[in-house]
């Protein structure tokens, strides 16, 4: 039976991680995810967790566990925030170039300089071309589903390629929320047993794992791992509707709020979707026809599923919580301005840089932004492409 | 040396060929120089064996016989390593060939 259970972000993946039970969790403490290992060092030293879990010196040793761990043929995770995916640069694309299926708690956090321990998407968005599948989450309640679903997109034959959960720092992982656990047994039968292709400890095959590619080999190996991350969207949905039709809550790509007959769009992932929720439905009993596009998966990037849903709209707001210094906007609107240039009819778009190091979005935000969208759609032109929300200027 | 396409290889950079490097001819990166066996000035000490990175030295029975070229990088640590006063291995000059020519 499942129960519902009051539990902060940390603690819903901690749950999880307890019913999922890896072979190994390899795992070093870093705010604001270090909730998430503790709560994951209590489970084990109760005994609630048989696999094995291991605290090394660093989190790119963490991630070095997880490579070797699941070269040995284990089911693995781990989970970091900020400067400890940072630290685990290179050994997130070794993760990937190896096709290991290894899942990765992450609590969304700022990068230093300047030291801030507060949520926004710099760190993921920076690892954001290591070849790991990106999943973004709005709460609690997703943050645990989207972890459970984690195991069953990376190790699916077809994708064997890592998964990252975001959950943004603090806003989610340190907020207490009501969430739907669901039954142990459930759970395992959901991911179901996890076979490696070529798992190290057997002694009977002779191979070399991650061997030396030069200019002859290297470009085929590359392309070889792409497939992975491409075949990933139909697993993804398939998993997304598969949960949906066993636990009740169904996923895909993104979520519309308010879509169907919006007119100006706001584009918003993680936490900031809730908030914009509510200003959405106040701007609705306003009269504006405004909608809430928020993307789940951010890699593979559902271009064609998104540009579609946002063809129609007469002006589109991307609201990304990291920057790209230099770049021609943030991670988020590069996407999906990209997505947009092959068809000709195509809404007017501008990009907004919100909440950087945890600063907060409020409903009156949402409200400006939804202001220059109107003014965008009236004259059809966009004045700034790119701007910031709650800065003092 | 047949290559793969990116289809035919095997998730994740596996190489299930183990010890496929024997097929990997490193003599062909030599350039310009190559070492050469002096066998009367040989003491049999294997210095050069030991130091050999390539596994390049030819070894029949108990003595050094000379240098398997389709392995010998020109390295020169053999010449180097060598401890006779006048050296069992020295480096001479080769042709430089281009890869393609070489890999023959």
């Amino acid at each position: 039976m499942s129960k519902f259970v009051t539990l902060n972000g940390n603690q819903t993946i901690g749950e999880a991680a307890r019913q999922i039970d890896p072979d190994v969790i390899a795992a070093y403490p870093i705010t604001p995810s270090t909730a998430i290992v503790e709560t994951i060092a209590k489970f084990k030293a109760d005994g609630l967790i048989s696999g094995e879990f291991v605290c090394p010196e660093s989190e790119h040793s963490a991630m070095s566990l997880c490579i070797g761990a699941a070269s040995a043929g284990g089911r693995v995770m781990t989970a970091t925030a900020s400067q400890g995916l940072a630290l685990m640069w290179e050994m997130l694309y070794i993760a990937a170039g190896l096709r290991l299926p290894i899942v990765a708690a992450i609590a969304n956090r700022s990068l230093s300089a300047p030291i801030n321990i507060h949520g926004d998407h710099s760190d993921t968005m920076g690892a954001r071309d290591s070849g790991w599948i990106q999943i973004y989450s709005e709460n609690c309640q997703e943050a645990y589903d989207n972890f459970i679903q984690a195991f069953r997109i990376a190790e699916h034959l077809d994708v064997r390629t890592p998964v990252l959960v975001g959950l943004d720092g603090f806003i989610i992982s340190h907020s207490m929320e009501v969430i739907q656990v669901e039954d142990d047994a459930e759970v395992k039968k959901f991911i179901g047993e996890y076979k490696s292709l070529y798992p190290l400890l057997d002694s009977k095959v002779k191979m070399t794992v991650g061997p030396i590619d030069f200019t002859d080999y290297y470009f085929e190996h590359k392309r070889n791992q792409l497939e992975g991350i491409e075949n990933a969207p139909q697993v993804i949905e398939e998993v997304g509707k598969e949960f949906g039709k066993k636990f009740g809550r169904e996923y895909g790509f993104f979520e519309g709020y308010r879509l169907d007959d919006a007119e100006l769009c706001i584009v918003a992932m993680s936490s900031a979707a809730g908030t914009c929720k509510d200003a959405i439905d106040e701007l609705r009993s306003e009269g504006k026809r405004v909608g809430l596009l928020k993307p789940r998966i951010f890699r593979p990037f559902p271009h064609q599923r998104i540009s579609e849903a946002l063809i129609k709209m007469k002006a589109v707001a991307v609201l990304d919580r990291s920057s790209s210094p230099g770049a021609f906007g943030a991670p988020l609107f590069t996407e999906i301005r990209s997505a947009l240039y092959d068809y000709e009819e195509r809404p007017k778009i501008t990009n907004y840089v919100y909440g950087l190091g945890g600063r907060d979005i409020k409903i009156e935000h949402f409200k400006e932004v939804t202001d220059d969208l109107e003014k965008i759609a009236e004259t059809g032109k966009v004045e700034k492409v790119y701007s910031y929300i709650n800065l003092r200027e | 040396m047949k290559k793969e396409s990116w289809k035919e290889l095997t998730l994740g950079t596996i190489n299930l060929d183990a010890g496929n490097s024997v097929k990997n001819l490193t003599g062909t990166w030599r350039s310009g120089k190559k070492p050469q066996f002096i066998e009367e000035r040989c003491i049999q000490c294997f210095f050069c064996w030991l130091y050999c990175p390539h596994f390049a030295i030819e070894v029949d029975g108990d003595k050094v016989r000379g240098i398997n070229y389709d392995y010998c990088t020109g390295c020169g640590i053999c010449s180097v390593e060598c401890p006779t006063k006048e050296k069992a291995i020295v480096m001479v000059k080769e042709e430089v060939k281009l890869f393609e020519e070489r890999a023959k």
